[in-house]
């Protein structure tokens, strides 16, 4: 562009040809811009392209596999040792926590059968790895190994063994993408455990720790207090700990609370996470009702709409 | 014909390991740090071989950097168009710089992707991006004589092999 014809660049071109393109190029980036935007295409697009995407995720995945890979291999034997009592004992105490759960849960099934309340939530989870890529600094998201021919479908919640995730926002064929709860544009409505307090969690830009923007300023919470998930909305099941309170503070307009927490699950180095497949029970508002007007046998019949209709397709 | 190919071969290459460079996670201390690969790459491509390089180019390795990223698709192909178009103007004065103040051009340069970056989040209603996101380009402008100096490197076996 700032070549001329025989190949020399003058030290001060300014070709208006070049200028033209360059106005050209960016019109036809932001057009794909706001198109995608709108449209959503990239997601068509990377589903199409999937064939060469995923291999670029996995190969790019390789160093950090290959480290974890060496870390264990030439891992000193005692550390392994080590590891392994560590593991044996909490696999103990948890299986110690099911067996007192299990009976608990009996009785709660019960109880839930004398309340002739129908909310069964069986958790089906399916185990998924992540692949260690880094897809922006400053946007949350991790990848999976699963993906659409998994089962993975977008809007399925993400837990690990501390609490929950985030949430699957792109399914690939075999990877998935998850926005973590510290993304700037995600938010989870939570309750407070010792309260019942209700609010909505934000992600914050800094992305290490969940924001409660506006909670009432009479509201009781302190720091420490625990945040689970509240299931409204019907995206996350309830009752996973989402995070700890960190800070507590009102906010500028004095009319708010504004709180700041610690999330519960180990964001950044979390290496293998469970999907969720039963999504939460809808809670919501009910059912439209019927629209009133008398029973179906004593409604008029209703010929009139379907004769125009006769009459036009005759010639 | 052989000697033609293998610049081709590394012209191509370079820019697609740019690209998986720019996924390759690092330490969570560092990740701020993470210059910007596929930047970086087509500088140093349009310094050398502008030949090869053109507005077009940079458009089409943005859309595919888009495509990996997942973002929003146009994003990093706006970017590259302006940071290769600002080369391109300016090329003939940035290749006879000493190494110090070529890296401080690539840093300027760098520094207005950034801020060409933070108008277009901005305006679909990101958050404003905490210190670190400016931590970046200086990075890149750091790392700059060690990659014009190794793909300059590359670049001149392949001559000499061939010669």
């Amino acid at each position: 562009m700032a070549l001329s014809r025989d190949g020399s660049t003058s030290l001060f071109s300014d070709s208006p040809a070049g200028t033209l393109r360059l106005l050209t190029y960016i019109a036809l980036a932001a057009v794909l811009m706001v198109l995608d935007h709108r449209n959503g295409w990239l997601r068509q697009a990377r589903y199409a392209s999937a064939l060469v995407i995923e291999p670029v995720y996995r190969l790019a995945g390789l160093p950090s596999a290959g480290v974890e890979a060496a870390r264990t291999a030439f891992a000193d034997r005692s550390r392994l040792i080590e590891d392994n009592r560590h593991l044996r004992e909490a696999l103990l105490m948890a299986n110690a926590r099911l067996n007192r759960m299990a009976a608990v849960d009996q009785q709660n099934q019960r109880l839930k059968q004398l309340l002739d309340v129908q909310r069964a939530l069986g958790m089906n989870a399916q185990l998924a790895r992540v692949i260690d890529i880094d897809l922006d600094p400053f946007r949350h998201r991790i990848v999976l190994n699963a993906g659409r021919r998994q089962g993975v479908r977008p809007g399925q919640a993400v837990i690990d063994a501390r609490g929950i995730v985030g949430q699957v926002v792109e399914a690939l064929p075999d990877t998935s993408v998850v926005l973590l709860i510290t993304d700037p544009s995600h938010a989870i409505p939570v309750t407070v455990a010792r309260t019942g307090l209700r609010a909505i969690a934000d992600g914050s830009a800094a992305g290490d720790r969940l924001e409660l923007p506006n909670v009432p300023i009479s509201a009781d919470l302190r720091v420490g207090d625990q945040l689970l998930s509240s299931g409204l909305g019907g995206r996350f099941p309830a009752g996973f700990p989402v995070g700890t309170v960190t800070a507590v503070r009102p906010d500028r307009s004095g009319m708010y609370t504004r709180a700041w927490a610690r999330p519960a699950a180990d964001l950044g180095r979390v290496n293998e996470v469970l999907l969720l497949h039963d999504l939460a029970d809808p809670v919501g508002p009910p059912a439209p009702a019927p629209a009133a007007g008398p029973p179906d046998r004593l409604k008029p019949a209703a010929t009139a709409p379907a004769a125009p209709r006769n009459a036009g397709a005759a010639p | 014909m052989n000697r033609l190919r293998a610049r081709r071969a590394l012209f191509w290459g370079s820019l697609l390991l740019a690209l998986l460079l720019m996924l390759v996670p690092l330490p969570v201390t560092l990740l701020p740090l993470k210059p910007y690969w596929p930047a970086l790459v087509l500088l140093y491509w349009t310094l050398e071989a502008p030949e090869h390089v053109s507005i077009g180019l940079a458009f089409g390795v943005g859309l595919g950097a888009d495509l990996l990223d997942g973002a929003l698709l146009g994003e990093q192909a706006l970017r590259l168009i302006v940071l290769v178009f600002l080369a391109l103007r300016f090329r003939s004065r940035l290749r006879f710089f000493p190494m110090w103040q070529q890296a401080l051009a690539v840093l300027a340069l760098l520094l207005n992707d950034r801020v060409l970056l933070l108008a277009m989040r901005l305006f679909a209603g990101d958050p404003w991006p905490p210190a670190a996101y400016w931590l970046a380009p200086f990075a890149g402008a750091l790392l700059w004589p060690f990659v014009f100096l190794l793909l300059d490197d590359l670049r001149a076996r392949l001559r000499v092999r061939d010669g």
